[in-house]
């Protein structure tokens, strides 16, 4: 039985080609690996191997012939008389694909936000710093799988004293100081969660991570779903992210809007105690890559922090942490605390603001954004990171999608200045947003 | 057939290298051989198929064929026990079959079908298999140096004496994160073999000249990595390297570097024009060179019968068309598949 040889396709964009010259002619013996043509692509010139092993019967389209589509017969190929199973032509493509069926909410969206915090109890008054290391502490002491690793996190005790007393509580074979190597380390850590271990990735600071990066987005947040769920990757990556007090451009900035446009992960950015604790803790637990944006500036401060065995905070829960009725304030990380600054004093002026912090950015609580901008009938977001594509643009866009006639006012966004962060002090306190800057933001609209 | 050559695998399995007599010996070195005939075979016929549905648009995007470089594969997998990992880079076919997984279900992810094994989300680059140990399949050239690190860190972590083998290219042996992951795993004493497929192009620029260094296998010299060249043109070789490698890592001695000097036959992907090479030097190495026909040879000389390797490849030819069949039938995935394992719920 004679084997058809059909036009190739031999790049991802190619429809159509020229065939460009014949190197075999009928009656020719064609071996496997023999090229038999030459074909114009719309890139190159391409050489046409023979895959099957025959005689050349018949030339179906001549050389020099423009235009040939893909997959028309181009010559016949008298085998050696064994079947050698032809291959049957493709079915033809559906003229259109069938709209996929969309979840109701936006892909990022997280559960609405209504529900009251739980009370858990008693606190303690506790630094942000305490609050990770407890975190860590309790949850390596359930789950074997976890351990910790990065620069400096063992024998100094974390750059930032973040894991103080790890090393001698759960040894070096689960708390290991690496080398300064973030894109080594990052995808060894990838490896292992891929292999089932939960690793928690230190970076000293997020701005450390941009090398590593490839591995956090290819390989970690991809991972799942080009493996059709198959192969998970349970992992933390946390660290101080943004500016931290005159360490200038490289070591300051907000990787927020980063991280969170990724489908695959999950991001996270404590303020309190509290979330610092109960978000670390759901982080480490979360079957999924979790970002955790910690705050430098903030690893000193002190919050009253669930003393609750079982605490947890769930991600994707904003949190109402002050109520109000005339402007609602958006903010995460350090700049929960400029807008409750903000909300003070515009108290003092009688107008009252409400200020949530989203403490999740993927997925994003913007159920509970909603439901506030709905009673105040105005938004202000606050981030210390660069407006352009930034998460103040990305609530308030959803805002004007979901509760748009709800607005008595543009919405406004307060952020970090479009330029590096500077070093010199003054410059640097221009260019970061200060609680003034949010009261004439709110200022402007009530 | 298949059942004879499967026959002949199990029967390689069980016996192992060193029987007795001069007679044992040879019989069990035919038998090997015969497995590696089949194994490579296998990922030839399969990989000549996936070229000619390319060619039919049955396939789309990158499709990077593993044609000539059988061999490196299948003897590196010889040495391998249960629960040793495999992870590599996108031109994975063949190292997915050597671990065993269902040429069927490999085929219908190059296809895009629900029953591949990615379910149609992955293609030709990103294919995984829990069960086979085999975790993929990386687009990132160099990226999954550092992940194969962290699979013999899980071996680590773990205490077992389990082994990761890491394959990358040549191109890939430049990057960055393979020299730190280097560091790291001879730091750490990780266990794993890190397998250099030198197959002389990193797309179209040669290794003299992407490469300062002229013997690969001593790129982890500095780091006190022992590293060996084998001819990857000789699944014998590559098997005993395979061997003495794969040990010293179980054996707790850190990670291990093979340089495997191979060659590729086709294009870097479907849409090489190839001029970097001439048609010479390929044919050349084909002729002279060619993994499968070299232990066919053997197998001759230890007396195997011409028919029965014939009958080897009639059986495997008809189970690659099965696989095709199976992967141009298969339906393509539900479009509500689109919001599916972006995060693990619950």
């Amino acid at each position: 039985m004679a084997t058809q040889i059909l036009m190739p396709a031999l790049s991802p964009t190619m429809t159509e080609g020229k065939l460009a010259r014949w190197l075999k002619k009928v009656g020719d013996d064609v071996r496997a690996g023999d090229v038999i043509a030459e074909i114009e692509t719309d890139k190159a010139t391409m050489e046409v191997e023979a895959v099957d092993e025959g005689k050349l019967a018949q030339i179906l389209v001549d050389e020099g012939a423009e235009g040939v589509a893909v997959n028309t017969p181009i010559a016949l190929l008298a085998g050696d008389g064994e079947d050698q199973g032809r291959v049957a032509p493709p079915p033809p493509p559906p003229h259109e694909a069938p709209a996929a069926a969309r979840p109701a909410a936006t892909a990022a969206a997280g559960q609405t936000g209504a529900a009251p915090e739980k009370d858990w109890g008693p606190t303690a008054h506790i630094s942000v710093r305490e609050a990770l290391r407890d975190a860590m502490a309790l949850e390596m002491r359930q789950d074997d799988r976890v351990f910790l690793l990065g620069e400096e996190v063992a024998q100094y005790q974390g750059a930032y004293k973040v894991s103080q007393g790890l090393l001698d509580e759960f040894g070096p074979r689960r708390v290991i100081d690496t080398p300064i190597t973030e894109h080594g380390f990052t995808g060894m850590a990838v490896g292992a969660a891929m292999n089932g271990l939960k690793p928690i990735v230190e970076f000293m600071t997020f701005n450390f991570a941009m090398q590593a990066i490839d591995q956090i987005i290819n390989s970690a947040a991809k991972t799942l779903y080009m493996s059709g769920g198959q192969m998970g990757c349970p992992i933390v990556f946390r660290g101080p992210n943004g500016a931290a007090s005159r360490v200038a451009a490289q070591h300051s900035q907000c990787y927020a809007s980063w991280y969170a446009h990724v489908p695959g992960l999950k991001v996270v950015a404590p303020w309190s105690s509290a979330d610092a604790k109960g978000l670390l803790r759901a982080a480490i637990r979360d079957p999924n890559p979790v970002i955790v944006l910690e705050n430098e500036i903030l690893y000193g401060q002190s919050f009253d922090c669930p003393t609750a065995e079982d605490f947890v905070v769930p991600i994707g829960r904003a949190k109402v942490e002050r109520p109000g009725t005339q402007v609602t304030l958006v903010a995460f990380s350090i700049m929960v605390g400029v807008a409750m600054r903000a909300a003070e004093t515009l108290a003092e002026a009688g107008i009252s603001a409400e200020v949530i912090n989203l403490r999740s950015l993927r997925p994003l609580d913007i159920a509970t954004v909603v439901a506030s901008v709905k009673k105040t009938n105005r938004i202000v977001t606050v981030e210390e990171g660069w407006p352009f594509a930034g998460i103040g643009a990305e609530v308030n866009m959803q805002i004007i999608e979901q509760c748009f006639d709800w607005l008595d006012a543009p919405p406004m966004r307060v952020h970090g200045l479009d330029v590096p962060l500077p070093y010199a002090a003054n410059l640097e306190k221009l260019a970061l947003p200060q609680p003034d800057w949010v009261v004439d933001a709110v200022r402007k609209i009530v | 057939m298949a059942q004879a050559a499967a026959e002949a695998k199990k029967r390689g399995r069980e016996k192992g290298n060193g029987s007795g007599t001069h007679a044992g010996q040879d019989g069990a070195r035919r038998e090997r051989l015969l497995r590696a005939y089949h194994d490579m075979l296998l990922i030839r016929r399969f990989e000549e198929k996936a070229g000619q549905l390319y060619g039919m648009g049955l396939i789309g995007g990158f499709c990077h064929l593993y044609i000539g470089q059988e061999a490196v594969v299948v003897g590196m997998q010889m040495a391998l026990g249960p629960g040793d990992q495999v992870i590599t880079s996108y031109r994975d076919h063949g190292h997915m079959l050597a671990t065993g997984m269902d040429p069927r279900g490999v085929m219908a992810e190059l296809t895009g079908r629900a029953t591949g094994y990615s379910h149609g989300k992955g293609g030709s680059m990103h294919m995984f298999s829990k069960e086979k140990n085999f975790f993929g399949g990386h687009g990132i050239v160099g990226a999954q140096v550092s992940l194969g690190t962290g699979l013999a860190f899980s071996n680590w972590y773990r205490g077992n004496d389990r082994v990761c083998l890491t394959y990358f290219g040549e191109g890939a042996s430049n990057q960055g994160q393979v020299f730190e992951s280097f560091n790291l795993a001879a730091l750490m004493k990780l266990p794993c073999v890190f397998v250099i497929e030198n197959n002389k192009y990193g797309m179209g620029t040669s290794v003299e000249r992407a490469s300062a260094s002229r013997d690969l296998s001593q790129n982890g010299a500095p780091w006190g990595i022992a590293g060996t060249q084998v001819d990857g043109m000789d699944v014998e070789a590559v098997h005993a390297a395979a061997e003495q490698a794969v040990a010293a890592c179980r054996a707790g001695n850190g990670p291990y570097l093979l340089e495997v000097k191979t060659y590729r036959y086709r294009g870097h992907s479907m849409s090489d024009p190839g001029k970097y090479r001439t048609r010479e030097e390929i044919q050349k190495m084909r002729a002279e060179h060619d993994c499968i026909e070299t232990v066919q040879h053997r197998l001759e000389s230890l007396g195997a019968d011409a028919a029965e390797l014939k009958r080897i490849d009639d059986v495997l030819k008809r189970q690659i068309q099965e696989a095709a069949d199976y992967a141009q039938s298969s339906p393509e995935p539900d479009p509500s598949q689109l919001w599916t394992d972006v995060l693990v719920e619950g």
